[in-house]
């Protein structure tokens, strides 16, 4: 193709999407005379070279467009049957141009039909105007023809080109003259200030600039390993034009995001008209730049999200009106940057996502149980749209509910380095937020290495850095075959580069030490351990060979700074390697959900063997530490088994009696610490954490345990901690908490489980509190009528019959005990049941499983009670 | 594709042993020739695939072309040799004992493969050459780096 004829290309292409978007706007506000100025010239200039180039279809079709406008511009009313047409007629054009640009010469075909669509729209609109003007309502006298039959007859009759050419001649000739000195005004201001050059231009500096960022790299690499080089300042300062160079050339590749925009308000407007709804689209932020490649890789899964908005999350006028919303839809788009990133929100406020039509599909596509996902939090059944193949449109419209829906958005935005994430409020909106990488050329990335190899781990995602040593701060901690490391009370999923990529010689060597790169993806966070970490490099991206693209755990491979070729790791393989696909994870998130807010029903446990092949379990949050310490170490004192653990001593508690403490080899502990002071439960072996209901079904009369349930489908034994904890603390306790001659506290414990129950009062005993465990709020309020004293209550929130918040009003409204603090424990901690509680009467709020929490809170409240 | 028949029929070969055995490559195919320097094993990659490296700046595929034709190589002594090819813009290196010269040979001259040799020679060879007092294997670059049928088929 010639340049000339790709400029015009380029040219008219862009000034039509201009159009597309100003005739949208006109179309709102068909006051603006500047407006329809400006797209009236728009067309004139296509028309002009169109003429010029001798492409007589665009030219014609251009020509009757600007003909409509030119009524337009006389007064004459824009309606949306109008602007269809014009629009219609613009695609046409975009056709056209596109067969142009691919076989350089106007494709064959008539454009009649929307020529004559044109003229009649021309005609109709001044035969409408002059019947308003010159005869108002007047009745048809005998032999009179109606307007309406005049504009048929107009319709019917065949287009007569000749007649047209003749009419553009005589246009033409007229607007010219101005349009074109308008033209080359804004050549001669515009002129000097930008240019234009192919993408191939950029793309190929831009690798050049990569080549010689990667020679910069190499030639510091040397100059380091030489002191006293007098290449040193010469080379800081080509280290500084290549960075400045790196940077003005990105630039380059930077485009504000409202052209991937550009198209929306005609999508929206034509959306608008094919599903009846009336949306108002709302662009912010469009100014904000970010990288070509990125811009095009988020392009389609954007138009995407907003067809979904406008065609499944807003509803009909007719039905806003119902809900009392006004009977226009809003759709908003925002962009913004922050740090590396840009952040793009789309959100409407439409009805919202459809929390029970997701369930019912997540269920039948098996995709979770039905008796999981009726414990999940509302936000974890959201996010069921982005697994694969999940599209609850039950009609196929051809707006979307094609089948390929969120998942799909949410795989092209995995694939650079990007976030989603939805917010769906029923009845009210629903809001996307997506965050992605701002470049992917280059990248700063973390050099670390595994097994002698050295590897690059993008710096977008690693979180942090934590060394983990035997002994150390960090540790690095064993569930069977799983490591995790217990980073600020979380448990954080561990796994070993070299195990990942099978290049461990010793697959089962201990992991005890090395580097935790924690890495973030989405919403799920790890550990990647590696033997050592250099340091951070702008890392040239380059694709991986066709032949080993398929090895998920790489991204992409570079070429460091002293030449050699190492691996870029691609944190979505590794969180996949882990073995979470989205909704696996999906399921540990809402576990560990529920584990917070419905404490009751699902528990972590850990489960292990003592004494017997029967499984026993305790709910991990009791648990402080899982320990497996050399047995040689373990002393003998005063009959005791105790170990030096941290620079104290540390008694040994067995189990029962068929527990053996190990005479050598490694011996598995359960520890348990309450402030500086710990004991530990020797066990035979720690199996598994799971997440299970806790429910105990059988009571035991063994002391220690409170009782059997079915955890995992396996009769497991549930280990009653507060025995034990007596057993080694005592006499520690007495002393230090209860000095001889105090008062013994006592303690109203109100909760509807015996499993609490049961779990809590040897727990409070311990702590040197006197305790009535009550089994319901009318209990509890009974033993206060008939006149028991009590320092302190602490009850349940969630109780059949009379809830924690009712017996705590009982207790404010009754004057005969207005001292009485009353402690909630609960597996609901939200500001608004806060909140709720501090209304109640409330004194303390307390998490369910936060044994150490309580003790504290405890202490408070009867300090409190004894300084008053 | 016709191009390379400049006079008669004859065709340019540049020469490679690989575990005794002489293979020609078309010379329209070959970029280079390079010893392969600081190269970085790439973990789960296929068995044939020996590595990734730096040449002048590109990142070169290197494919042990024992491995792939089912021989082993051999220590002659001296350094291991590649030959650098290009397939869809991408650079790869065939990993060989050694090379030898460039051969002119007729394309008269050149035999279909023996039906008894071994497939996985026969599916990368285009055919045979008798030269004097050894045979020389011509094999198809394109087929030799179709690595992943290869890979799913073992």
């Amino acid at each position: 193709m010639d340049d000339l004829l790709r400029e015009f290309v380029t040219e008219t292409n862009e000034s039509l999407d201009v159009v597309d978007v100003e005739l949208v706007r006109f179309e709102q506000d068909p006051n603006n005379a500047k407006i329809l100025d400006n797209i009236f010239r728009l067309v004139h200039t296509i028309k002009g070279t169109c003429g010029f180039r001798g492409l007589p279809r665009l030219e014609a079709l251009a020509h009757a467009a600007e003909t409509v406008m030119g009524k337009f511009r006389d007064g004459l009313p824009a309606t949306n049957d109008a602007v269809t047409v014009i629009l219609a007629t613009i695609d046409r054009i975009k056709e056209i141009l596109e067969s142009l640009e691919r076989d350089q010469r106007e494709p064959d075909g008539a454009d009649a039909d929307l020529i004559a669509d044109l003229e009649r729209i021309a005609e109709r609109t001044l035969a409408a105007a002059q019947k308003q003007a010159v005869e108002p309502a007047r009745v048809l006298r005998p032999g009179e023809v109606s307007l309406d039959e005049l504009e048929r007859a107009f319709r019917d009759t065949p287009v007569d080109p000749p007649a047209l050419k003749g009419a553009k001649a005589e246009k033409t000739g007229k607007a010219k003259p101005v349009e074109e000195a308008v033209k080359e005004d804004d050549v001669a201001k515009s002129g000097s200030q930008s240019i234009r050059v192919t993408v191939d231009t950029l793309e190929q500096l831009m690798t050049m600039v990569s080549e010689l960022v990667l020679t910069r790299n190499q030639l510091l690499e040397i100059v380091r390993r030489h002191d006293d080089s007098e290449f040193k300042t010469p080379l800081q300062r080509l280290s500084n034009v290549t960075a400045e160079l790196q940077e003005g050339v990105m630039k380059t590749r930077m485009q504000p995001i409202g052209n991937a925009w550009q198209k929306f308000p005609r999508i929206v407007r034509d959306l608008c008209n094919e599903l009846g709804k009336k949306i108002e689209l709302e662009l912010q932020g469009a100014e904000t730049e970010l990288d070509r490649q990125v811009l095009d890789l988020i392009k389609d899964p954007l138009t995407h999200m907003l067809r979904n908005s406008a065609d499944h999350g807003l509803e009909t006028p007719a039905e806003r009106r119902t809900a009392g919303k006004p009977e226009q839809g809003h759709i908003r788009l925002s962009a913004y940057h922050e740090g590396g990133h840009i952040v793009i929100r789309i959100a409407d406020d439409g009805r919202g996502l459809d929390t029970a039509r997701i369930k019912a599909k997540a269920v039948a596509q098996g995709l979770v149980s039905e008796a999981d996902i009726e414990k999940m939090p509302e936000a974890q059944i959201h996010k069921f749209i982005f697994a694969a193949g999940f599209s609850t449109a039950t009609t196929v419209t051809n707006v979307s509910g094609r089948g390929v829906g969120m998942d799909v958005v949410r795989t092209n935005i995995d694939q650079i380095g990007g976030a989603i994430d939805v917010k769906s409020i029923a009845g009210v909106g629903l809001s996307f937020t997506i965050k992605i990488p701002l470049t992917l050329a280059i990248v700063a990335a973390l050099i670390v290495e595994s097994s002698g190899e050295r590897f690059a781990i993008p710096q977008l995602s690693v979180v942090e850095l934590v060394r983990a040593r035997k002994g150390g701060d960090h540790r690095i901690e064993r569930i069977k075959d799983t490591t995790v490391l217990r980073l600020r009370d979380k448990l954080l999923p561990l796994a070993r580069l070299s195990r990942l990529l099978g290049t461990d010689a010793d697959a089962d060597r201990e992991v005890e030490s090395g580097f935790i790169v924690v890495t973030q993806v989405g919403s799920q966070t790890f550990g990647i351990v590696v033997d050592s970490v250099f340091h951070t490099e702008e890392i040239v991206v380059k694709p991986m060979s066709t032949k080993l693209r398929h090895i998920t755990m790489f991204s992409g491979n570079t070429i460091l700074g002293d030449g050699a070729v190492i691996m870029i790791i691609d944190p979505n393989g590794v969180a996949q390697a882990i073995g979470s696909t989205v909704t696996s994870q999906m399921i540990v998130e809402a576990a560990q959900d529920r584990v917070e807010e419905t404490g009751e029903e699902a528990t972590s446990l850990l489960v292990f063997r003592a004494g017997s092949t029967q499984p026993k379990a305790v709910p991990l949050s009791l648990i402080t530490r899982l320990e497996e310490i050399d047995a040689r170490k373990i002393e003998l004192s005063n009959g005791r088994h105790m170990v030096q653990y941290r620079g104290q001593l540390m008694p040994l508690i067995s189990m029962n009696a068929n527990v053996n403490v190990k005479g050598e080899g490694a011996q598995p502990l359960l520890v348990f610490s309450d402030g500086a002071r710990s004991m530990a439960l020797v066990v035979d072996e720690i199996i598994d954490i799971v997440e299970d209901r806790l429910a105990i079904q059988v009571t035991s009369e063994v002391p220690g345990v409170l009782g059997s349930a079915v955890i995992k489908g396996q009769a497991t034994e549930i280990v009653d901690v507060g025995h034990f904890l007596p057993m080694a603390f005592e006499d520690w306790f007495r002393r230090k908490d209860n000095p001889t001659g105090a008062r013994q506290y006592a303690v109203l414990l109100i909760d509807d489980s015996p499993f609490f129950r049961n779990m809590l009062t040897p727990v409070l005993q311990a702590a040197g509190y006197a305790v009535t465990a009550v089994g319901s709020a009318r209990e509890a309020l009974a033993l206060l009528e008939d006149g028991r004293a009590f320092d302190v209550a602490v009850t349940d929130i969630e109780m059949p019959e009379m809830d924690g918040f009712e017996f705590a009003e009982a207790v404010r409204a009754d004057e005969r005990y207005p001292e009485l603090p009353v402690i909630a424990l609960s597996s609901q901690i939200s500001a608004e049941s806060i909140e709720r509680g501090r209304q109640a009467g409330f004194h303390d709020y307390v998490a369910k499983f936060d044994r150490q929490g309580l003790i504290a809170a405890l202490m408070e409240q009867t300090d409190v009670g004894r300084a008053a | 594709m016709t191009s390379e028949n400049t006079d008669r029929n004859v065709n340019e070969y540049v020469t490679a042993v690989v575990g005794g055995q002489l293979f020609g490559l078309p010379i329209r195919r070959v970029q280079d020739v390079f010893i392969p320097e600081r190269l970085t094993k790439v973990p789960l990659a296929p068995p044939e695939i020996a590595g990734v490296l730096n040449l002048r700046g590109r990142i070169v595929t290197l494919i042990d072309l024992g491995l792939r034709l089912g021989l082993v190589r051999e220590d002659n002594g001296g350094p291991a040799m590649a030959i650098g090819v290009e397939m869809h813009g991408e650079s790869y290196g065939l990993l060989i004992d050694s090379v030898g010269e460039v051969l002119k040979l007729d394309s008269a001259a050149l035999e279909r493969n023996p039906i008894n040799l071994d497939p996985r020679l026969a599916s990368v060879s285009t055919g045979i050459f008798r030269l004097d007092g050894q045979l020389l294997m011509v094999i198809d670059v394109d087929r030799i780096l179709d690595i992943s049928i290869h890979a799913a088929a073992a």
